[in-house]
């Protein structure tokens, strides 16, 4: 068992910032947090088997989830990399980092923009908890512009704006050996995301984990080169 | 932190800034030193992954010049040593990076990098 991530030094402040969507239970939000780290958990052995250099997570949020992966990582050396649109992001990411002892370096900026060419082909673990609420396309819009806490859940049409931004820099970015894991709801139309991916990027999708939580039932895509790792 | 490792990674994302929009150069910086563990292997590892003269040119604007200007082609410990230093020991903690072409700033500050645009900025 890899312990869940010590979050002990946010404050109440840094959560309402951050991570505590509108309509939406904390409680609930944590859940898809919680699907990722347990899928990262399961993925464990195989990831350690062919250790990454470079790891990469959008939107970090509190960080919980590249500290994870550094706790799966342990005694490996390894480059993680968090991005996210929200300054108190990357700023509760750095903290949540040194308080677990695990070097993350963040960025605040959009996906993997300034990264995406010098990053080409060189990423080993990519992840992504997207926002996933559906609003309006306006809506999800301003939340990008100003990098604030709507733009940890207000996803646009269908929830999938940024994640659909998201999924055409899924290529450039992963290694040959390179792993992606993304949240997805079933109302994103999985089958439909595993179908472009495959036609348009020849990427082999899997289902490596899925639960409900409350009403929704989630997902944890992995996108990688080839089906049999 | 805005390790050097993190800057030889990071270009101007200026939407038509395309060329020459890489390295970004250092300006104004804050530096502070942290021990990091040395591991020839992994330090070996990342080399493929560098620009070596965009590395050099960084590690002298925050003031260190133990790197040869050309890539060597062997690596022995000593070498992989300053490498090491230069790539994961340096962290920039306040300052900024300018685009070499469209001479855009980013600004960092807690040893982030703010590389958030404005909306006509967006490609
Ligand atoms: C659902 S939260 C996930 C937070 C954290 N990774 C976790 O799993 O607990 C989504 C995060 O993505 C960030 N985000 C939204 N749009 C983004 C974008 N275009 N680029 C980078 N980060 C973004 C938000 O600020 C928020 O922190
Ligand atoms: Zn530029």
């Amino acid at each position: 068992m890899i312990p869940t991530p010590d979050l002990s030094h946010l404050t109440k402040y840094d959560y309402e910032h951050v991570y505590e969507p509108a309509g939406m239970s904390y409680y609930l939000a944590l859940q898809y947090t919680f699907l990722l780290l347990d899928a990262l958990e399961e993925e464990a052995d195989e990831i350690k088997k062919d250790p990454p250099l470079i790891c990469l997570e959008i939107g970090s949020g509190s960080g919980c989830v590249s500290a994870f992966l550094g706790a799966i990582l342990r005694q490996l050396p390894v480059v993680q990399i968090a991005t996210d649109i929200n300054p108190r992001a990357s700023l509760c990411t750095l903290k949540t980092g040194t308080r677990n002892k695990i070097s993350i370096d963040p960025i605040t900026c959009p996906l993997a923009q300034p990264l995406l060419n010098r990053l080409r082909h060189s990423v080993d673990i990519l992840l992504f908890n997207p926002p996933y609420v559906p609003t309006g396309s306006e809506e999800a819009f301003d939340a990008q512009t100003r990098g604030d806490i709507s733009g940890a859940w207000a996803g646009g049409a269908s929830g999938m704006e940024t994640t659909c931004c998201f999924l055409k820099d899924v290529e450039t970015l992963l290694s040959d050996r390179g792993k992606c894991y993304l949240v997805a709801l079933n109302q994103n139309d999985i089958n439909g995301i595993c179908t472009m991916m495959l036609d348009e990027f020849n990427l082999q999708s899997k289902i490596i984990m899925q639960r409900r939580a409350g009403r929704e039932h989630l997902f944890i895509i992995r996108f990688s080169r080839t089906s049999n790792m | 932190m805005v390790r050097l490792i993190t800057h030889n990674l990071l270009a101007c994302h200026v939407k038509g800034c395309t060329t020459n929009n890489f390295p970004l150069t250092f300006q104004d910086v804050q530096i502070e030193l942290q021990e990091a563990e040395f591991n020839p292997e992994f330090v070996r590892n990342l080399l493929s992954r560098l620009d070596w003269a965009a590395l050099v040119d960084a590690a002298k604007q925050v003031g260190d010049t133990s790197l040869p200007p050309e890539e060597p082609e062997m690596m022995d410990d000593d070498l992989l040593k300053k490498l090491h230093h230069v790539l994961l020991e340096i962290h920039v903690i306040e300052g900024a990076m300018t685009c070499p072409n469209c001479k855009h700033v980013y600004p960092i500050s807690n040893g982030i990098p703010n590389m958030l645009l404005a909306e006509h900025e967006i490609g």
